[in-house]
């Protein structure tokens, strides 16, 4: 008489989802990284040293792991979260005091907040064992990009809630968008971009571009949140693919040649 | 702490020391149990000329610990912390000078003596101290307000996480190059065999979300997410501060004007780091920690990450308060706290100090450019008016800014990066030596504020282009 467990194993549905007997021996071990989606960004076998935490600080790890993290927590939170001057601040302020899954947004923030910090540190790790030298170049710059975009993200985020803290950071942040060279209207050389009238002003310049106004106000918000929900993690989950798959192409964790 | 009363105040105090003190405990005690199943060479410690077991010395630092939480109960009169004489002292000596000068004695130091640091016995006595201090530091309102500031509780976690994480990899670097020097391999040659990722890999992975995941949750649970006020346009807060990660460019607005703190050198700074494997021709230190073998590039990444932009986000964020004032870790925060600035443009120090005459008149161009059409006179009359201020007024200026951006490159080429040049070629050498003359800059500028009050080397206000 089979047990329920392995009816189920046996099952045409079970065998339709999972094509290999369970891994509990070598080659079932290996056949599970090769034919599941989610284990085969990883390689069959790794050097012990590629796997100690003394070595990688798991630091690339966890931050993917946040990023998930945001992602989810941040599609549960668009659903109640309204950009606009109405009612940015009234659903967050709901989030905190009404909701029972308002914690999302405690997780989201302090998530947001780590990432940052492992962005970091994995970057640091990733210089101190010298592992941007070749072959890894250019995944270095890539992941260069994603500290770019993880800081970029965070700083979008940081409006959303529409409170004194979000518009003043974000109004000392881009104040200095219009002190751009050139394309800011009171950066060095805007003078130069003109057309018998000046092509940069107030209403046309760097920082014009990045508020959708003259100043911090709706446009802005609903700016970052397209920015923040849509554009940069689309931007990121396409670089976070391209980091992965160099890391296998490019001779996988790096270690002692 | 303001809006509470001195009573709510020491019991929010009380509240987060007795668990802080009883995990650090706790920390103490599993060293303590650790050295004590498993012998180790460090497994005895030197006190008074006596070798004690260091299980023991763990062991009764962690019941000193308990004692402290125990006191951390008692209320403010029996609280725990650094003596009055001390904060003031703090307060009233330190300032950005003293703060950039002694993180970077200090950081240097570290570098130094980097074997005696990274000795177990002794990292594990500094971690100690450092969250002593934060205890000890933590009843003072001034210093609780800022520091456990909800969106501040990340740099406070980031200084302790990049300080455990320094040790690990510099342990491991002085132990690799101390190997290597005895021709031995690297540590992480040792591990050479290979293992299945299912289930070593695997595994390490399922717990690590998992733990996280509880982290994240009890995080959650025990600080809310700040929310002020609801935004207003006329209602400026002051300090106005960017997001912490941010903030060592606002810092770089004392010393710089916006374009180059807030444009120019963010983008270099990504730019720099993108350029890092395309001009470090070292191929030594591929895959393990080490620091003699690539010196110079260790020496160039930590200067930037640890000093100019660890040290300044700290500044920034704990120490800068309205006004963007500096204020002491113990000092309340003033808002009428006033700083005299009289900061002096290089030309002013040349034309008025130095000849006692007055600034040169701006060159009147426009009569050049009468015959021209307005669309080119347009675009020309502010470029040469521009360039005829940069030769007149700011002469002084543009010739030592030519100089250090223009002659100093092939002048280090032919001297101190000699053997650089010769193995980077001229563009990849460029690279770098424009590179490391943008990033000592900002040290530049910080002594010679601090020493001559200079403000602007450069300083053309009327075209927005100040330096």
């Amino acid at each position: 008489m089979p047990g329920l467990g392995e009816i189920i194993r046996e099952s045409q549905i079970w065998k339709s989802i999972f094509r290999h007997p369970m891994p509990v021996d070598r080659r079932n071990r290996i056949v599970v990284v090769l034919t599941n989606f989610f284990l085969h960004l990883h390689p069959v076998s790794i050097r012990k040293q590629g796997i100690a935490l003394s070595y990688t600080w798991c630091m690339g790890g966890v931050t993917f792991f946040l990023f998930l993290v945001e992602t989810v927590t941040g599609v549960l939170l668009m659903f109640y979260y309204r950009p606009t001057l109405e009612w940015a601040y009234a659903d967050i302020t709901a989030l905190r005091d009404v909701y029972s899954l308002g914690i999302m947004r405690e997780i989201h923030r302090w998530g947001a907040h780590a990432m940052v910090i492992t962005v970091w540190l994995h970057m640091y790790r990733v210089f101190l064992t010298g592992s941007y030298k070749p072959p890894r170049e250019f995944n270095w710059v890539i992941g260069v990009i994603l500290l770019l975009l993880t800081l970029l993200l965070s700083f979008t985020g940081y409006l959303l809630p529409w409170d004194q803290l979000a518009v003043w950071a974000i109004t000392v942040g881009s104040n200095m968008a219009r002190a751009t060279p050139v394309l800011g209207y009171e950066g060095p050389g805007h003078q130069l971009l003109t057309l018998g009238y000046p092509m940069i002003t107030m209403g046309s310049d760097a920082r014009f571009a990045l508020l959708g106004a003259r100043n911090v106000g709706e446009e802005t918000l609903n700016r970052f949140y397209i920015l923040h929900c849509i554009a940069i993690p689309l931007a990121v989950s396409l670089l976070l693919a391209i980091h992965f798959w160099r890391v296998r192409k490019d001779g996988g964790i790096s270690g002692p040649l | 702490m303001h809006g509470l009363s001195p009573q709510q105040f020491t019991e929010t105090v009380s509240s987060f020391l007795v668990p802080y003190y009883v995990s650090l405990a706790v920390m103490n005690g599993i060293a303590a149990l650790w050295l004590w199943k498993v012998p180790k060479p460090t497994s005895t410690i030197r006190l008074f000329g006596m070798a004690v077991p260091s299980s023991l010395v763990w062991a009764a630092v962690a019941v000193g610990y308990l004692v402290l939480a125990a006191f951390s109960l008692g209320g403010q009169s029996l609280m725990p912390q650094v003596p009055q004489a001390f904060r003031t002292a703090v307060n009233e000596r330190t300032g950005p000078v003293i703060y950039t000068v002694g993180t970077t004695v200090l950081l240097v130091v570290l570098y130094l003596f980097r074997a005696w640091f990274v000795k177990p016995t002794v990292a594990w006595t500094v971690w100690n101290l450092m969250l002593l201090f934060l205890g000890l530091s933590m009843p003072d309102p001034n210093f609780f307000a800022i520091v456990a500031k909800p969106d501040n509780v990340p740099i406070v976690a980031l200084v302790f996480l990049l300080a455990f994480f320094t040790w690990l990899a510099t342990e491991r670097a002085v132990e690799n190059d101390r190997r290597m020097d005895a021709g031995e391999p690297p540590l992480e040659k040792l591990d050479d065999e290979k293992v299945l990722v299912w289930p070593d890999l695997v595994y390490i992975e399922l717990i690590c979300m998992v733990a996280l995941t509880a982290l994240l949750f009890f995080w959650a649970m025990w600080l809310q997410a700040p929310l002020e006020e609801p935004a207003s346009s006329v209602k400026t807060p002051n300090p106005s501060k960017a997001p912490w990660y941010f903030l060592g460019l606002q810092e770089m607005l004392v010393y710089y004007d916006p374009w180059m703190a807030g444009v120019v050198l963010p983008s270099l700074i990504i730019v720099g780091l993108m350029a890092i494997p395309y001009i470090d021709f070292n191929k030594l230190g591929n895959g393990y920690y080490t620091i003699k073998q690539r010196k110079f590039a260790y020496i160039v990444f930590q200067l930037g990450f640890l000093e100019l932009w660890v040290t300044l986000i700290v500044l920034g964020t704990l120490l800068r308060g309205p006004n963007w004032n500096f204020f002491g870790p113990y000092e309340y925060w003033d808002a009428h706290k006033v700083e005299a600035l009289n900061n002096v443009n290089l030309s002013e120090y040349f034309w008025q100090w130095w000849l006692g005459k007055s600034l040169p008149a701006v060159p009147k161009l426009e009569w050049m450019l009468t015959a021209l059409p307005t669309w080119i006179s347009g675009w020309l009359q502010p470029m040469s008016q521009f360039v005829a201020i940069l030769f007149t007024r700011e002469l002084i200026g543009t010739l030592s800014l030519l100089f250090y951006f223009i002659a100093l490159p092939p002048l280090m080429a032919l001297t101190v990066f000699r053997k650089f040049y010769e193995r980077m070629g001229f563009i990849r050498y460029m690279v770098l030596a424009n590179l490391l003359l943008f990033m000592a800059s900002l040290p530049i500028k910080m002594i010679l504020r601090w020493s001559f009050n200079l403000k602007y080397l450069v300083s053309i206000p009327e075209y927005f282009f100040n330096f």
